[in-house]
């Protein structure tokens, strides 16, 4: 059983990635209509700068936390203001192959500059240790991941569906035209939320930093699992990505357990399952 | 420019100052050409309406002065204020409000939210109760997504959420069309109450029914430019014309 309850745990960490990661994508996808294959590379910009906050400026994981997201969005929105805003209007695949390429671009000079290998980060003093809990050890770090994680999945999506801001964004995903002539500056807001996608992807990776060290590859690992997870849960679906995230990571962690041989492939046959039955994913709408 | 001068011969007219100049107006979807020099005048306090059959650029118009088309040329002043290279968020936040032929109801937001969508962009707005005075149907379904509404509803949450803005000069693009004849008086009851509150209303129809009940003058564009304009006291006098023009 311990391994049972072990196993379910590394699903929820990865599930809080997996959702973390998906929500951003969500938000992107349903405001720009871009399939963001920059997002992995931008979560291992985000581990990244964790290690160089630390390493260069002595700054601990608690105010990478905070700075990570920040600088990593403002890279991000660089990229939307000078490349990305320009497809605007174009086909899918545009907007794909070129955060594709700016993925391979990225990943290309980290790992030019740091080879392959993992860099350590280490746990915050606050977070070492674990916790007896009966049925199992619970690593106080990995809980600390999770209830995170889940933590700042419902604040974005509290942000989107109830507040004033998130109507801007939710009637601006519909008509973005309609939306400026009342007077809102739609363009500005287009990169505040690809900023916000990017700070949710770097922030996932100041999160993985301890767990899975810093790779310059750990996005590339990652990404295409959280691109099932967002096709799963719905594209451009808010409370979608974050329910799917979650319980894919369980349900892989689960096949750990009892099918250890298909832990790596069960969520594509999922992503397979729901497109026969409901192409447009377990929460999405038709367009 | 023989239509700047029917422009400008009824405007004179009219009660209130000059708030909207429309001159050598020409847009362009891609490689269209759709509108080839609108001239017309809009003064403060009047109801103006442009008449005209299908494609003949009353919407078109509309949206070029809201800066909704892409490609445009020519001048367009509101408030003596050049806003032809003005993009649309600036217009609005001029005074402008665009109610879409289309109606534009977010699918995503309830009733609550689409009416509180266009932020306040000056004083002068009408508060809550009074537009739920104007459309009582409103309140009671807050709740609801945006697109259940009825045609009708739709149309009066179009209108309305416009109305709290604070914009003084609305630009309603056919709030009639599709609508039951019980809903299109309580429009034209609407429209004459904002007019009496001191709004400002370019309206485009071609419900010339409606219109005539709320417009004070009319314009009429075909092919992209006005070929005629004239006061609501010279409807009688100019009604062969009109159904000529309007093809009824």
């Amino acid at each position: 059983m311990q391994a049972l309850y072990a196993q379910l745990l590394v699903g929820l960490i990865n599930g809080s990635f997996y959702a973390l990661l998906s929500l951003g994508l969500a938000v992107i996808f349903g405001m720009l209509n871009i399939i963001n294959f920059a997002h992995g590379a931008l979560y291992m910009m985000g581990a990244f700068v964790a290690y160089f906050l630390l390493n260069l400026g002595g700054i601990n994981y608690w105010f990478a936390l905070l700075l990570a997201p920040i600088i990593v969005g403002i890279f991000g929105m660089i990229l939307e203001r000078t490349m990305l805003k320009f497809l605007t209007g174009l086909d899918h695949l545009y907007g794909l192959l070129l955060t594709f390429g700016i993925a391979l671009i990225v990943q290309g000079v980290f790992q030019n500059y740091f080879g392959s290998s993992g860099l350590p980060y280490a746990i915050p003093d606050q977070l070492r240790g674990g916790m007896n809990l009966g049925f199992m050890f619970l690593p106080i770090y990995r809980g600390w991941v999770v209830v995170f994680s889940l933590v700042v999945c419902l604040a974005t999506w509290y942000l989107i569906e109830k507040t004033q801001l998130g109507a801007y964004l939710r009637a601006a995903t519909e008509n973005p035209t309609l939306v400026r002539a009342f007077g809102i500056n739609v363009p500005r807001m287009i990169t505040l939320t690809y900023g916000l996608g990017v700070g949710l992807a770097a922030l996932a990776g100041v999160l993985s930093a301890p767990i899975n060290q810093v790779r310059p590859l750990m996005g590339a690992d990652l990404i295409i699992v959280v691109f099932a997870v967002v096709v799963i849960g719905g594209m451009g679906s808010i409370m979608g990505s974050i329910i799917t995230g979650f319980a894919l990571g369980v349900i892989e962690g689960l096949t750990k357990y009892f099918y250890p041989e298909a832990s790596n492939t069960v969520v594509f046959v999922l992503m397979v399952l729901v497109l026969l039955v409901k192409p447009t994913g377990l929460t999405g709408r038709a367009a | 420019m023989p239509d700047t001068a029917i422009a400008e011969a009824p405007a004179k007219a009219a009660t209130g100052g000059n708030i909207l100049q429309v001159r050598n107006l020409e847009a362009w979807y891609g490689e269209s050409h759709i509108l080839h020099g609108i001239n017309f005048d809009v003064n403060a306090g009047e109801v103006v309406t442009l008449l005209g059959r299908n494609g003949a650029g009353k919407t078109t118009t509309l949206k070029s002065i809201m800066g909704i088309i892409g490609k445009r040329a020519g001048s367009v002043k509101f408030n003596n204020q050049e806003i032809i290279r003005a993009t649309s968020d600036k217009i609005a936040r001029m005074g402008i409000a665009f109610c879409p032929e289309e109606r534009g109801i977010f699918a995503s937001l309830d009733v609550r939210e689409n009416l509180m969508l266009p932020p306040v962009v000056r004083e002068g707005g009408l508060p809550l109760d009074q537009i739920f005075d104007l459309f009582p149907n409103l309140k009671e379904r807050l709740n609801s997504q945006g697109t259940k509404l009825s045609g009708g509803e739709q149309q009066m949450l179009a209108i309305a959420r416009i109305l709290r803005t604070g914009a003084s000069f609305l630009m309603l693009d056919e709030p009639t069309e599709g609508l039951a004849p019980v809903i299109i008086q309580q429009i034209g009851h609407t429209i004459a109450r904002l007019k009496k509150e001191g709004f400002t209303i370019l309206l485009v129809e071609q419900n010339f029914r409606f219109a005539s009940t709320v417009a004070d003058r009319y314009y009429v564009v075909e092919h992209g430019k006005i070929i005629d304009g004239f006061s609501n006291s010279e409807l009688a006098a100019n009604m062969d014309k009109l159904h000529t023009y309007l093809g009824v």
